[in-house]
C-alpha cells in the first residue's frame, strides 16, 4: 500500500473544511446555507474517519462514515421539511428572525 | 359487666348532626336542618336516659337486695374501650369512655338542658341566615362536651376540653361580621389557652408520677399509698386548678366570660352558663382523690372560689346589659361550686352545678326571650313594665330569680345551703369562707332583683318598644326549665343525691346537728331576703334610682368602679396584653420576622433573581449566538486538551480507553492484513 499523499494533508484538508463549516454556520443568515454548512462539517469529519481507517487498516472507521452519511441523509430530509414548514408560516428564511422561543 | 352500653352513641349522634348540617346544611331545606339538629341531642338524651334507667334499677335492686342475678343491671364505673390510642413502651393510653354516677349526672344535665336549648334555638334563630351553621356548631359542642364528660382517662378528657373551647370560640364569634363578637371569641380562646396550658402541664406531671392517665388507675395507685400527701400532688392539683379557672371563668382568668355574651343568647345559656363553664368543677370533682391528698391545694380552690363569688357578684350589681348581669352571676355561682369543691363537698358542688344549670339556663333563655320581645334591646335602662306584655317570660324568669336567690323550696336553696353548710364545718377558715358565701348570697339576691325590677316592673321607659311574647318553641323550654328549677332541688332531700354520688365523690360530710343546719339556712335565706329588700327600696317603681335622669347619669365613686368592672380588663391590657403586643409587633415582628427571617429569605430570592437576570441574556433566541457559544466551548475544550499536556494526568478513564484501543490496533490491523 503506497502513501503518495501524507496523512497530515488529509487531516489539514479535513480541519479546513470543518472550519469553513463553522464559519458558514456562524456567519450565514440564510437557513439553507447554515444547513449546507452543517453538511460540510459532517463531511469534514467523514474525511478524517476515512483517513484514519486507511492509515490503521481498520474497517471500523469506514463503517462509521456510512452511519454518518445515513444520519446526515435523514437529517437533511427532516431539516428541509422543517425549513419548508417554517417558511410557510414565517415567510422568511433568516435565522435571526426565527426567535420565538427566547425569553 | 353485662354487655355493652354503647356509650359511643352519646357523642357520635351529635357528631353526625354536626357533619350533616355542617356539610350539607346550606343546601338542605330548613325543616330538615331543624329535624337533624333536634334529633341529635334528643337521641343522645334518650341513650343517657336508658343508661340512667338501667343504673337506677340497679340501685333499687341493691337496696332491695333480692336474690338471683340482675340480668340488666350495670355496675359503675362502666368502662368501654374502643382501641389503643398511644402505645409507647410502658405508656399505654386507650380511647376509653367511663360511665359512673358523676358522669351520668353530668350527661343528664348536658344532653337534657342541651336538648331544651336546641328547641329554644329553633325559635330564637329562626330568621338568621346562618341557621344551619349555628345548629352544626351547637351539635359539635354537644359532641365534645359528652366526650369530656365520658372520658375514661385524662387525655380523652383533654380532647373534649379543647373541643368545647373550639365550639365556644365558634359560637361566641357566630356573628363574625361584628368586630366585638369576633374579638370576644378570640379573647375567650386566648384566655382559655392560658388555662389549658396549666392543665397540660398537670397532665405531664401526672404521667411522670403515675405512669398512667386513666382515672381509676391513678385513684388505685393513690389508694395503695395512704401516706402520700402534698409535695408533687400539690403541684399537680394547682396545675389542674389553673386549667379549671380558665374553663370555669374563675379569678384571675374570668375576663373572657362577660365578653362571651356577644354570642347568640341560647349559646350563652348552654355553653357559658349551664354546661361548658362547669367543666372545671367537673374536672376537680373527677380528680377529687388527688385534691383530697393536698389540703393546701384544696384551700386554694376554696379561696379562689369564694373570692370569685364575691368579686363577680359585686360587678354584677352595676351592669346595665341584661346578659352581662347574668354573666357575672354565672361567674359568681361557679365560684360557689369551687368553694364547695374546696371544702371537699364535691357532691354539693355537683348538686349546685346541676341546679345552676337549670336556673341559669332558664335565666338566660328568659333574658333571650326579653331581648327577642324588644327586638334586640339588651339595655336594662330601656326596659321596664314587661310583666304584662310578656307574662310567660315574666313568670318563668321570676322562678329563676327566686331559685338563684336561694329562697326555700326552689332548687338553688338546697344546693347553695349544702355548700355553705359544708364550708361552715371547716373550722375558722371555713367560717370565713361561709361568711363570704353568705354575703355573696345577699349580693346575688340584690343584683337579680335589680334586674327583675328594672326589666319587668313599673312602666316602660322606652315609648317606641312594642314588646311581643315569644313563640312557643321558646316558651316551652322556659316552662320546662322553670319546673326543673323548682323541682331540681328536691332530689337531694334526705341525702339521696349525695348517696347516689358517694361512690365517686366520697361520702357526704356530716351536716352536723339539725338545729345548726336550720340556723345556717335561716341566715342564708334572711340575707337573701335582705338583698331583695334593698333592691326593692332602690329599684321599685317611683324610687329615685329608676328615674330617667338617674339612669342616664354616669355613675360615680364606688359604683363607677363596679360599672367599670374594677378596671380589670384595662389593667390586664396595660400589664399583659400591650407589652405582649409590643414585643410581638416590634421585636418578633420587625426584628425577628422582618429583619432576620425576611432578610434571609430576601437574600436567597434576590441572589436567584439577580443571577437569573444575568444568565437570561444568554437566552437571546439568536440561533447563531447559541452556535457561537457551542463552538467557543468546543474550542476551549480542545485548547485545554492540547495545552494541558498528557491527558493521563487529568482524564482518568475516557481518553485512557481510547489509548488502550489504539495500542491494540496492531493486532486488529494484523488480522485485517491476514485477511488480505
Amino acid at each position: 500500500m503506497q502513501q503518495d499523499v501524507p496523512l497530515t494533508w488529509y487531516l489539514l484538508l479535513s480541519a479546513a473544511l470543518f472550519c469553513l463549516g463553522i464559519v458558514g454556520f456562524l456567519l450565514k443568515r440564510n437557513i439553507i446555507t447554515v444547513f449546507m454548512s452543517i453538511e460540510l462539517m459532517l463531511n469534514a469529519v467523514n474525511l478524517s474517519f476515512v483517513t484514519f481507517a486507511h492509515q490503521w487498516h481498520a474497517v471500523k472507521g469506514q463503517i462509521f462514515v456510512f452511519f454518518v452519511m445515513m444520519v446526515a441523509a435523514a437529517e437533511a430530509a427532516v431539516g428541509l421539511a422543517i425549513i419548508i414548514a417554517v417558511f410557510r408560516v414565517r415567510n422568511t428564511l433568516s435565522v435571526d428572525r426565527i426567535d420565538l422561543m427566547k425569553l | 359487666m353485662n354487655g355493652s352500653l354503647h356509650l359511643w352513641l352519646i357523642p357520635l349522634l351529635p357528631l353526625a348532626g354536626f357533619l350533616l348540617n355542617g356539610i350539607l346544611g346550606a343546601r338542605l331545606p330548613k325543616w330538615l336542618v331543624t329535624t337533624v339538629a333536634l334529633l341529635a341531642p334528643l337521641t343522645a338524651f334518650g341513650v343517657v336516659l336508658w343508661e340512667a334507667a338501667l343504673s337506677f334499677e340497679f340501685v333499687e335492686r341493691m337496696a332491695w337486695s333480692g336474690p338471683g342475678p340482675l340480668p340488666r343491671a350495670i355496675e359503675f364505673p362502666f368502662v368501654e374501650t374502643f382501641g389503643t390510642w398511644i402505645s409507647l413502651g410502658s405508656l399505654h393510653i386507650d380511647f376509653s369512655f367511663a360511665l359512673d354516677q358523676l358522669s351520668l349526672v353530668m350527661l343528664l344535665v348536658v344532653t337534657g338542658v342541651g336538648f331544651l336549648i336546641h328547641i329554644y334555638s329553633v325559635g330564637y334563630m329562626h330568621d338568621d341566615p346562618g341557621y344551619a351553621r349555628y345548629f352544626s356548631y351547637l351539635n359539635l359542642f354537644l359532641f365534645f362536651m359528652t366526650t369530656l364528660v365520658l372520658a375514661g382517662n385524662v387525655l380523652v378528657m383533654f380532647v373534649g376540653w379543647e373541643g368545647v373551647g373550639l365550639a365556644s370560640y365558634l359560637l361566641i364569634g357566630f356573628w363574625f361580621n361584628k368586630t366585638s363578637a369576633a374579638s370576644a371569641g378570640m379573647k375567650a380562646f386566648v384566655v382559655n389557652r392560658i388555662g389549658d396550658f396549666g392543665f397540660l402541664i398537670g397532665i405531664f406531671y401526672l404521667l411522670a408520677n403515675f405512669g398512667t392517665l386513666t382515672f381509676s388507675e391513678i385513684a388505685a395507685k393513690l389508694a395503695v399509698n395512704p401516706a402520700w400527701t402534698g409535695g408533687i400532688l400539690t403541684t399537680i392539683c394547682l396545675c389542674l386548678l389553673v386549667g379549671a379557672t380558665g374553663k370555669s371563668a374563675q379569678l384571675p382568668l374570668y375576663v373572657w366570660l362577660p365578653d362571651a355574651m356577644e354570642g347568640p343568647t341560647p349559646v350563652s345559656a348552654l355553653i357559658h352558663a349551664a354546661t361548658m363553664v362547669t367543666a372545671g368543677v367537673y374536672m376537680i370533682a373527677r380528680f377529687h382523690f388527688l385534691f383530697d391528698r393536698s389540703p393546701f391545694a384544696l384551700s386554694i380552690v376554696a379561696i379562689v372560689g369564694a373570692a370569685t363569688a364575691l368579686f363577680a357578684a359585686t360587678m354584677g350589681l352595676a351592669q346595665n346589659d341584661i346578659k352581662r348581669v347574668l354573666a357575672y352571676s354565672t361567674i359568681s355561682q361557679l365560684g360557689y361550686m369551687f368553694l364547695g369543691c374546696g371544702v371537699a363537698a364535691y357532691s354539693a358542688a355537683i348538686f349546685h352545678l346541676m341546679t345552676h344549670a337549670f336556673f341559669k339556663a332558664l335565666l338566660f333563655l328568659a333574658a333571650g326571650s326579653v331581648i327577642h320581645a324588644l327586638g334586640g334591646e339588651q339595655d336594662l335602662r330601656k326596659m321596664g313594665g314587661l310583666r304584662k306584655k310578656i307574662p310567660v317570660t315574666f313568670w318563668t324568669m321570676t322562678v329563676a330569680v327566686f331559685a338563684i336567690s336561694g329562697f326555700p323550696g326552689f332548687s338553688g336553696f338546697f344546693s347553695k345551703d349544702a355548700i355553705l353548710a359544708a364550708a361552715f364545718q371547716q373550722g375558722t377558715f371555713g367560717k370565713a369562707l361561709w361568711a363570704v358565701g353568705v354575703l355573696t348570697a345577699g349580693l346575688t339576691a340584690l343584683y337579680m332583683f335589680r334586674l327583675w325590677y328594672l326589666a319587668f316592673i313599673g312602666d316602660s321607659r322606652d315609648v317606641h318598644a312594642h314588646p311581643h311574647e315569644s313563640p312557643w318553641s321558646m316558651l316551652g323550654p322556659l316552662v320546662l326549665l322553670a319546673i326543673l328549677s323548682i323541682g331540681g332541688g328536691w332530689v337531694a332531700l334526705g341525702g339521696r343525691f349525695y348517696d347516689f354520688l358517694a361512690p365517686v365523690s366520697g361520702p357526704r360530710a356530716e351536716t352536723g346537728a339539725g338545729s345548726l343546719e336550720y340556723i345556717l339556712m335561716g341566715v342564708a335565706v334572711g340575707v337573701g331576703l335582705l338583698g331583695w329588700f334593698i333592691a326593692h327600696m332602690n329599684y321599685k317603681p317611683g324610687s329615685a334610682r329608676v328615674g330617667s335622669e338617674a339612669l342616664a347619669t354616669e355613675p360615680t365613686g364606688f359604683t363607677k368602679l363596679l360599672a367599670n368592672k374594677y378596671y380589670v380588663d384595662e389593667i390586664y391590657n396595660a400589664v399583659l396584653v400591650r407589652p405582649l403586643l409590643l414585643i410581638s409587633r416590634y421585636i418578633l415582628g420587625w426584628v425577628v420576622d422582618g429583619a432576620i427571617l425576611g432578610g434571609a429569605a430576601w437574600l436567597l430570592g434576590g441572589t436567584a433573581t439577580f443571577g437569573g437576570a444575568i444568565l437570561q441574556r444568554w437566552q437571546s433566541g439568536n440561533l447563531r449566538s447559541y452556535a457561537a457559544w457551542l463552538a467557543a466551548g468546543a474550542a476551549a475544550v480542545l485548547l485545554f486538551v492540547l495545552l494541558a499536556g498528557s491527558p493521563h494526568a487529568w482524564v482518568p478513564s475516557f481518553f485512557h480507553v481510547i489509548q488502550v484501543h489504539s495500542a491494540s490496533h496492531t493486532t486488529v490491523s494484523q488480522l485485517s492484513q491476514a485477511g488480505h
